[in-house]
């Protein structure tokens, strides 16, 4: 839980101290907190009266500036948590600016990733809005000179019940900026029934400005005397710049200079990879004069990375025993009774994560101090790492967030901002840095590759009496400390050791493997290739039980209970009944095994639980004779507690399907001699209208539980939920991702 | 030197002739609400109409470009939303909203030539622009809504 010092008035003096000189009760509103940076640079203050925390401000106009200081790379953020806080103020939404925070750590974690934006801050807006609405409350009770218990708020008034009067929230906010702020323990909250917008669907904030080609993204930003720059990269991870001839560059119309950016010490963490950058006038000068670079490069001992071969080494440490993670009875002994035993691999490709909106940064250096600009999901992470790379203080580092064209995790990862840090203190201007398509494949920090083991032994009735599961994948530790080998608790803890099975024998391995290349996070991370193996294998055990397969599952998770052994956070117990329900709701809603499947057709099911949202997906798949795929429909049920907006959280399951689909069928990035071998989307093909699901439909169980994540759940249980399916269509088990390694298109 | 018009807008270039129109109408037009996604004309992020068809800016060098008539997102909603611009709304497609120019303008120039198309029309007319946070059902629902609208 995150504790709420900023609606404590000390924290508050304290937090605007740091930002410069405000003063509580004079009206002049901290300049850093509501400037709004719009994307071509224009700043437009607010500068409201009334600032109950630094999430909110009320102005004498009425206007209710909430301040969003998550990233909104497409799940809606920027409208969901403000929502949230203008529920629990009653405020009319109509009336409500959402402005963009700055990089900030007074307003908590800004590292928008792990689903974790409403789940964290929930409570945090409703505590804020509780705030500013008793402040307001008081000082209308204050005005007429009644009890403050007469007093009742209602859709940006307060009313006195008893004599019917009534004053506007901007006609209070100067006296309610008199009010002390409340303690904590005084503050009282809407019941669920009162709630105005919590719940409901809503046009999200932004979404006349998404629709009319409005410069909110990162790729659009200017700035005045900008210049613009394209990069040049070692193509293999850690090598260096051998010789560099630019003359044919300089020539190219618009081309200013080129600037050698030194390589990073190794751990890489989130500095750039070096090279040599093309400054131009505009973004194809920049490209064309990169072009004509004539660069050698020392590549460096990562030059003996060849994905097909670290593949064969992956299986092979993927059959010898690994470090035990979780543990329960003893498998060995089970297994050495013998009975039917099963035993299969998998393996999962490097992925990339390939936003629409290739990674771009502006900065700007001047007089020791810098400023970037860039559709990050991480602007703390940007300031900490710029710092750190120029030697800066903190404080003197200034990240602006914009709307993100996507993200998916690689916006989270400060490498392009702190090139673009670089550049404006080399060159002495402000710099835009654009990646191209092929940079952004190129240069990525790659969702891991990974193999896994899977052997089970059957009772009688073909369920599982001993499980044993391994995993192996050069983990994202790698990139903080590169002797890092096995999985980081929290890689394992993401559907690999909180299996929810009822098997009294069960063993959670994890082998060693080095990294070669950057690895990152990609929506729902280590998720994708542990509920791949976990979701096949118990398809795989289904078929050898002779049972139906969705029955398995159900009869795999046992009697509805809590499991124990798996650590969650406080009000979030691993509840095996939440899984199955969501089970029983998709199987119903997709009419499991009552509607009739004809030749190469088939339905396939898997169910996983992540981001704390628990998730099943029924996939009906349609496979030609020449092993073309059509994926005619999805049903997906999800409990993810308490919701915001039902019509965003169905966007982002429907989007997961499609995200699923895209990995599942042709997502593969594959490396030889160290050097990345996709560059766009024709050889990195991701899911167009005609390859994605038809149509997804999604069921939300409605849950009165504290809110959990949705904006990466719906990706793990797609592709092994596909492949069950094409299995249910073909007889073909597919071990192997992507589908196109398989004979499928 | 070339000369066209952008948005009803005459203009003329002397730059480089190799350039991109998508980078003419971005950094010096200065019209950012075209997309930049790949440069090969592979994911549609940069579609403008040019007399109400579809091309890919990214592909279409300037020396080329004598004599169209190109059409921004910019001026698609000059006269109050366009009617797919609505429909976007209503259906509320957008997830990042990074590829939706592309989208909008690539279904208005389906809509331009079918204006009822089937759903197999909309995916083959569709398939060109690709949208990563998965919007595809939401951007078959507002063609299939602009297209009854019409009706």
């Amino acid at each position: 839980m995150i504790e709420i010092r900023e609606v404590s008035r000390r924290g508050f003096l304290q937090g605007i101290a740091s930002a410069g000189g405000f003063v509580l009760f004079a009206g002049s509103a901290a300049a850093a907190l509501w400037t709004e940076q719009s994307a071509g640079g224009a700043a437009v203050s607010g500068q409201p009266v009334l600032q109950p925390s630094i999430f909110l401000g009320i102005d004498t106009d009425g206007t209710v500036y909430i301040v969003a200081h998550r990233s909104d790379m497409g799940t809606g953020v920027r409208t969901s948590l403000p929502r949230v806080l203008a529920d629990e103020l009653d405020a009319d939404w109509k009336r409500v600016k959402v402005q963009q925070a700055d990089a900030d750590e007074r307003y908590g974690s800004q590292d928008t990733d792990g689903s974790h934006s409403v789940r964290d801050f929930f409570d945090v807006m409703r505590n804020v809005g509780a705030t500013g609405r008793l402040m307001l409350v008081r000082a209308a009770a204050l005005h007429w000179g009644v009890l403050e218990s007469e007093c009742t708020a209602d859709l940006h008034t307060v009313v006195h019940g008893a004599t019917s009067r009534t004053l506007g929230y901007g006609e209070l906010a100067s006296a309610a900026a008199k009010v002390p702020v409340p303690k904590k323990e005084e503050l009282q909250f809407k019941p669920r029934s009162s709630w105005r917008y919590i719940g409901r669907k809503v046009e999200s904030y932004d979404i006349v400005d998404r629709c009319t080609g409005r410069p909110i993204f990162g790729m659009d930003l200017h700035q005045d005397g900008m210049l613009y720059a394209s990069v040049e990269r070692p193509p293999v991870l850690g090598g260096k710049v051998k010789s560099c001839d630019d003359k044919e560059t300089l020539q190219v119309e618009g081309v200013r200079q080129t600037v050698q950016i030194p390589p990073f010490k190794p751990p890489h963490l989130f500095q750039p990879l070096g090279g040599v950058a093309v400054i131009a006038d505009n973004t194809w000068a920049a490209f064309k004069g990169r072009k004509k670079l004539k660069v050698t490069w020392d590549n460096g001992p990562n030059s003996s990375y060849n994905s097909d071969q670290f593949k064969n080494e992956l299986l092979e440490t993927v059959r010898k025993p690994g470090k035990v993670a979780r543990n329960l009875g003893d498998v060995d002994a089970e297994f050495a009774k013998g009975g039917k035993t099963i035993e299969a691999e998998y393996y999962v490709p490097h992925l990339a994560h390939a936003s629409m909106e290739p990674l771009v940064a502006v900065a700007d250096f001047r007089n020791g101090k810098i400023t970037t600009w860039a559709p990050t999901q991480n602007p703390v992470g940007d300031q900490e790492t710029v710092a750190q790379i120029l030697g800066l203080k903190k404080e003197d580092v200034t990240c602006h967030v914009t709307l993100l064209g996507g993200g998916f995790g690689r916006k989270s990862m400060s490498d392009y901002v702190a090139e673009a840090a670089v550049l404006s203190k080399n060159i002495g201007r402000p710099v835009k840095v654009v990646w191209t398509r092929e940079d952004d494949i190129r240069f990525d920090y790659y969702h891991t590759v990974s193999a896994l083991y899977f052997k089970a032994v059957l009772d009688e009735h073909g369920k599982p009496s001993a499980w044993l599961q391994r995993s192996v994948f050069p983990p994202i530790g790698s990139t903080y400390d590169v002797s890092s080998t096995y999985g980081g608790r929290e890689e394992l803890g993401m559907g690999f050791t909180d299996v929810p099975f009822d098997i009294p024998n069960h063993r959670v391995e994890n082998g060693p493997a080095v990294a070669h290349v950057r690895i990152g996070w990609l929506r729902s991370v280590a998720n994708i290739y542990h509920a791949f193996g976990v979701q096949s294998f118990a398809d795989e055990l289904a078929h050898a039980a002779g049972r139906d397969p969705l029955e398995y599952q159900l009869a795999l998770l046992g009697q509805p209970r809590t499991v124990a052994d798996v650590k969650t956070p406080p009000g979030y117990a691993l509840d095996t009944g939440r899984l199955r329900r969501v089970i029983e709701l998709a199987a119903e809603k997709s009419e499991w095994g009552k509607r009739k499947m004809g030749k190469g057709e088939g339905m396939g099911i898997a169910a996983h639980r992540s981001f704390l949202t628990y998730v099943a997906t029924v996939v009906q798949v349609e496979v030609s004779d020449t092993g073309a795929i059509r994926i005619p429909r999805v049903d997906v049920a999800l409990d993810a507690g308490t919701i915001v907006d039902p019509d965003t959280v169905s966007a982002q399951f429907e989007g997961a399907a499609v995200f699923g689909a895209s990995l599942a069928r042709t997502g593969e990035i594959t490396a030889t001699n160290g050097a990345i071998n996709q560059s766009n989307f024709h050889d990195y093909q991701v899911a167009r209208i005609q390859d994605a699901p038809f149509h997804t439909n999604v069921y939300i169980v409605d849950s009165t539980a504290p809110p959990a994540g949705v904006g990466e759940p719906g990706v793990p249980p797609f592709a092994p939920a596909l492949c069950n399916a094409i299995y249910a269509a073909t007889g073909k088990r597919v071990r192997e991702l992507p589908l196109s390694r398989n004979g499928f298109s | 030197m070339v000369q066209l018009k952008v948005n009803g807008v005459a203009h003329s270039f002397t730059g480089d002739p190799e350039m991109p129109l998508l980078w003419y109408v971005r950094d010096i037009l200065g019209l950012r609400g075209t997309k930049f996604g790949c440069g090969m004309a592979l994911c549609g992020a940069c579609t403008v109409l040019d007399r109400g068809k579809a091309i890919r800016s990214c592909v279409t060098a300037m020396s080329t470009v004598s004599g169209k008539d190109i059409t921004t997102i910019e001026v698609l909603s000059l006269g109050g939303l366009h009617p797919v611009q609505r429909a976007w709304i209503e259906t509320n497609v957008p997830q990042c909203g990074y590829c939706q120019p592309g989208q909008i303008l690539q279904a208005v120039s389906l809509l331009n030539t079918n204006p009822h198309p089937t759903a197999k029309q909309i995916d083959e007319a569709m398939s060109g622009n690709i949208c990563r946070c998965g919007t595809y059902q939401r951007i078959r629902q507002a063609i299939e809504a602009v297209s009854k609208e019409a009706k």
